[in-house]
């Protein structure tokens, strides 16, 4: 039942309503509102018990696990949370005078530093609100630089076919054409190919490493040399930051620029589908075109950096400063685990991915590079129980519904066909990656036995398998009263 | 090392399953020369216990002052059921809802979101949000971009927007060669000056962007330019505080014209803006140093496949029961890859979850009368201020709930002095309108009593002094 079929015609949640005589007098008739717009009239009561009523019909980290390859959820600590709540930090306005808030300037300063110590990058801005947008000011930082040294002939973008969809829509976002490298076959960049690609035309490459498919780049440092030799610079996509964290620096590996996934590798809550931040780390040649604004520490006290203190910055990406308050968690996750700790997470977030792909491997599931280690996650696919049993990696995942686990990712990587991409993450269990393991060899058993079982499931959730079809031919996104009751 | 849960036994259960003794045996492909598990600027890790002790300590500097500054952000009573519920672990740990049907409590709460603020804003659609309200504003300048096949890319924007919407804009959409052109206000009136608008050139002419209220709290000419811009067959951009909304006209029904023949160039104008978009965090989001906030974009139907973000829509499951799932995701970058509408891959879930919880507790009754009396109290306390000798209002157009004054003396050492006395009086224009000389943007909402009125004008009255 929707929130609109609970309402009822003036009902007011009283305990909300405000006090205070209207004096609209000075606003023109004409210009105010004549309509009474769709919202529920529905008591306080209602509304807790109907969005607490939704929540039950979802999964989250905290209710199951949640292997989403690409998208790391790991435990999101309740003590950052809380801390995060704090009224002192929520009540702060975004343009208030810096002086009455020095220690929260100070956190992001030091968060700052820390970026840059974990990236191997001199440069920081805090300021991109997600991955793509760090994309985006990542691509656009690159632009800045080559128009800087009147290099504008350079017009095309490398990205991996593998590369996750954003990062040729962020390419593009910036003017570049794409240009796709396929995969060899043990998964690592054909560097040969990239060699013959390269040209005066080349802007750059966009890579993550680990790869999307799960694997480490061997010849990362002949990569870099290449591009670095066709005048290009190299963007890493820190979505993957998760398996190296403390372990190598992608600076050491050759990269000029990078974002940072705040809401996977430290752990800030997913809420539904955000908010994240992405953050990006720079070499010092694209320090001058960082985003504002940033954090500086001058005179004993902390300020903003504006257009004046950065006049070559590719500029402003919102109204404030990004997503300030997952920043304040990231800081305090780091602050929790410690440079010991956050190393330990690279350890057990590989350890867990490698383990389940094993286990599965022994049990005659196919990886997609079975003589290649695992990073944090790694791909297998299902093409076989498609072809003997028609039961597709799609209805293998909503299978492990009712398993109780959350899917992994499917259909992606896009070059592996009925693919799974599975991350586990460091905070799971041996029992938890057990239980996980035995449900997809009881799926593979049902496959053979009662195949129709595993096509039509989920069976135990809120609602059987929607149709997606449906869904956009009769385009229905918005309840309308007349049309829906 | 506090949330990685393996005793040792179990290490070495899984190392031995696997055949192996060490972790660090699970990183040899990795170049020896590569790895390097030193981290030098970060410090040792504390406990929660400890951690929050220390924080403390740090929150003691934190000043919690009487706020009266607006310019984008807003300050408005946040009941404590909003973020009780939004904070449930189903919603705060989940992720976008690929699986519907394990995520219909998020897709539904989406559906209702989309329902509430389409009308709102008395549009036909909206998508599950953007990140905030500058770069929502720059999707919605692209998406009018794509609306004329990229055949148009000239936008006017007016002088009056915030100007860090300003600068945003200019950052994302001149990457794509896109042309925003600005167009001055009146001095008089602080709205967009129609004079000048009918001079700009037409040609390439993609969207004119409509703010309401505007940077300095006054209400634009909305109609004129909703017209004006259909005359040009460019778009109706509306970039509105969606508490407004509550009160003002919405803008699906700007424009005066509707069905009118426009003889010059024959045609029927249209009435409405065709997009309307935003900041939505006065709807229950906390102002938080600036975010996590979250941007809306809504619009008329014939444009939805133009749009940008995530779009939930209703359909039905196997045994025919209703159902929400994500929708029209040919457009997203996760299939269109190099030819998507956005790169956006994330939308605010979370905040929309507040939003949405937010606005069911206040229903249309309540939402306008937090409106009305946040616009009642800032009249109250502009009528106050214009009394004292060399305070008047800059600007002669009616405001929304924010004003400009002007100040017989420094207005930097007038809002210092203001926050000896724990008040944040307002914005100085100083760094934003040189132009206007001593200027202050002023903004209250319904969380201010009439106490607090008398506590500001006592202490404007002394610091003036």
């Amino acid at each position: 039942m929707l929130i609109f079929q609970r309402s009822v015609e003036g009902r007011v949640a009283l305990g909300q309503w405000v006090d205070g005589d209207l004096d609209l007098s000075d606003l023109p008739e004409a210009g105010l509102r004549q309509t009474k717009a769709v919202l529920p009239e529905v008591s306080e009561l209602q509304v807790v018990r109907h969005y607490t009523g939704l929540s039950q019909r979802n999964f989250g980290i905290d209710t199951h696990f949640y292997p989403l390859g690409s998208c790391t959820m790991k435990y999101n600590p309740r003590g950052v949370h809380e801390m995060a709540m704090q009224p002192q930090w929520l009540s702060r306005h975004p343009l208030s005078a810096v002086d009455d808030h020095q220690s929260f300037l100070k956190i992001l300063f030091e968060l700052q530093q820390y970026l840059s110590d974990i990236t191997g990058m001199p440069g920081v801005s805090l300021t991109p609100m997600a991955g793509s947008q760090g994309e985006f000011v990542g691509v656009a930082m690159i632009k800045a630089y080559h128009d800087a040294n009147n290099d504008t002939e350079r017009t095309e973008m490398i990205v991996p076919t593998a590369a996750h969809g954003t990062n040729p829509a962020s390419a593009v976002m910036c003017g570049y054409t794409v240009k796709e490298i396929p995969t060899g076959s043990d998964g690592n960049i054909d560097v040969d190919q990239l060699r013959e690609m390269v040209g005066p035309k080349t802007a750059g490459i966009m890579l993550t490493n680990p790869s999307t498919l799960g694997i480490f780049s061997r010849r990362i440092k002949d990569v870099s040399a290449i591009i670095h030799e066709a005048g290009g610079l190299l963007y890493y996509d820190g979505a993957n930051l998760n398996a190296i964290l403390g372990k190598v620096r992608p600076g050491d590996m050759g990269f000029d620029v990078m974002h940072l996934n705040l809401h996977k590798t430290f752990a800030t809550p997913h809420g539904g589908g955000g908010p994240g931040a992405g953050p990006v780390a720079v070499a010092d040649r694209l320090k001058p075109y960082l985003p504002i604004p940033t954090v500086v520490f001058e005179n004993e006290k902390y300020r903003w950096t504006t257009k004046n203190d950065s006049p070559d910055s590719i500029g402003r990406l919102s109204c404030f400063m990004g997503n300030a308050a997952i920043l304040l968690r990231a800081y305090l996750y780091i602050r929790l685990l410690g440079r010991k700790g956050l190393t330990r997470v690279a350890d057990f977030a590989t350890l867990n991915a490698n383990y389940i792909m094993k286990r599965l491997q022994q049990a005659g599931f196919e990886c997609a590079f079975p003589d290649r280690r695992a990073s944090h996650e790694f791909v297998i696919s299902f093409k076989k129980e498609k072809k003997q049993w028609g039961v597709s990696a799609m209805d293998i995942a909503k299978r492990l519904l009712d398993y109780g686990c959350h899917a992994p990712t499917t259909y992606f990587p896009l070059s592996i066909p009925e693919c799974f991409l599975i991350e586990p993450t460091e905070t799971e269990s041996k029992q938890e990656l057990d239980h996980f393991i035995d449900a997809l060899i009881k799926i593979r058993g049902e496959s053979e036995t009662d195949p129709e079982l595993v096509k039509t499931s989920p069976h135990t959730c809120v609602v059987k398998r929607l149709d997606d079809v449906k869904a956009v031919r009769e385009l229905n996104l918005t309840w309308k009263p007349t049309i829906n009751d | 090392m506090p949330f990685i849960p393996h005793t040792n036994e179990e290490l070495k259960q899984m190392l031995t399953d696997m055949g192996e003794t060490h972790v660090a045996a699970l990183f040899d492909e990795i170049p020896a020369d590569l790895l390097n598990d030193r981290l030098e600027a970060i410090p040792e890790g504390v406990s929660e216990m400890r951690l929050k002790r220390l924080l403390t300590e740090q929150l003691a500097d934190e000043k919690m002052p009487l706020c009266f500054i607006g310019a984008g952000a807003y300050e408005h009573h946040i009941p404590s059921a909003v973020w009780q519920v939004a904070s449930r672990g189903e919603f705060l740990t989940a992720y976008t809802p690929y699986q519907a049907e394990a995520s219909q409590g998020t897709l539904q709460l989406l559906y209702e979101y989309q329902t509430m603020m389409a009308s709102l804003m008395g549009m036909d659609v909206s998508n599950a949000s953007l990140y905030e309200g500058a770069s929502a504003l720059a999707e919605a300048i692209l998406m009018a971009v794509r609306v004329h096949k990229g055949q148009r890319k000239r936008v006017i924007i007016p002088r009056s927007l915030h100007p860090y919407y300003w600068d945003t804009v200019k950052t994302i959409v001149s990457e794509q060669k896109i042309e925003c052109v600005p167009c001055d206000f009146d001095p008089q009136a602080g709205v967009t000056d129609l004079g000048a608008l009918s001079q700009l050139s037409d040609e390439n002419l993609a969207a004119v962007v409509i703010p309401q209220p505007n940077f300095f709290g006054c209400l634009e000419p909305v109609d004129e330019m909703t017209d004006w811009a259909h005359q040009k067959n460019a778009l109706a951009i509306a970039c509105v505080n969606p508490m407004a909304m509550a009160l003002l006209k919405e803008p699906g029904q700007w424009g005066s014209a509707d069905g009118e023949i426009d003889r010059e160039a024959n045609t029927r104008l249209e009435i409405g803006a065709d997009i309307a978009c935003g900041e939505g965090q006065p709807l229950g989001v906390p102002l938080n140093s600036g975010g996590p906030y979250f941007g809306f974009l809504t619009c008329r139907q014939k444009f939805v496949r133009q749009m940008p973000g995530r779009l939930i829509g209703q359909t039905t499951d196997l045994d025919g029961c209703v159902g929400y799932t994500l929708t029209l995701q040919a457009r997203e970058q996760h299939i269109r890859r190099s030819k998507a509408t956005s790169n956006i891959c994330t939308n605010q879930g979370l905040l929309v979850t507040a939003a949405t919880i937010y606005m069911s507790l206040m229903g249309p009754v309540g939402l306008r009368q937090v409106a009305g009396v946040s616009h009642t109290q800032t009249k109250k306390l502009v009528d106050r201020l214009i009394e004292i000798d060399g305070v008047e209002r800059v600007f002669d157009r009616p405001f929304f709930h924010e004003c400009v004054l002007r100040l017989p003396r420094d207005v930097d050492e007038v809002l210092r002095g203001m926050s000896l006395d724990g008040i944040q009086a307002g914005l100085s224009l100083k760094d934003y309108f040189p132009e206007l000389g001593d200027c202050l943007l002023v903004c209250v909402t319904e969380t201010k009593t009439d106490q607090d009125l008398d506590v500001f004008v006592d202490g404007f009255c002394r610091w003036l002094g």
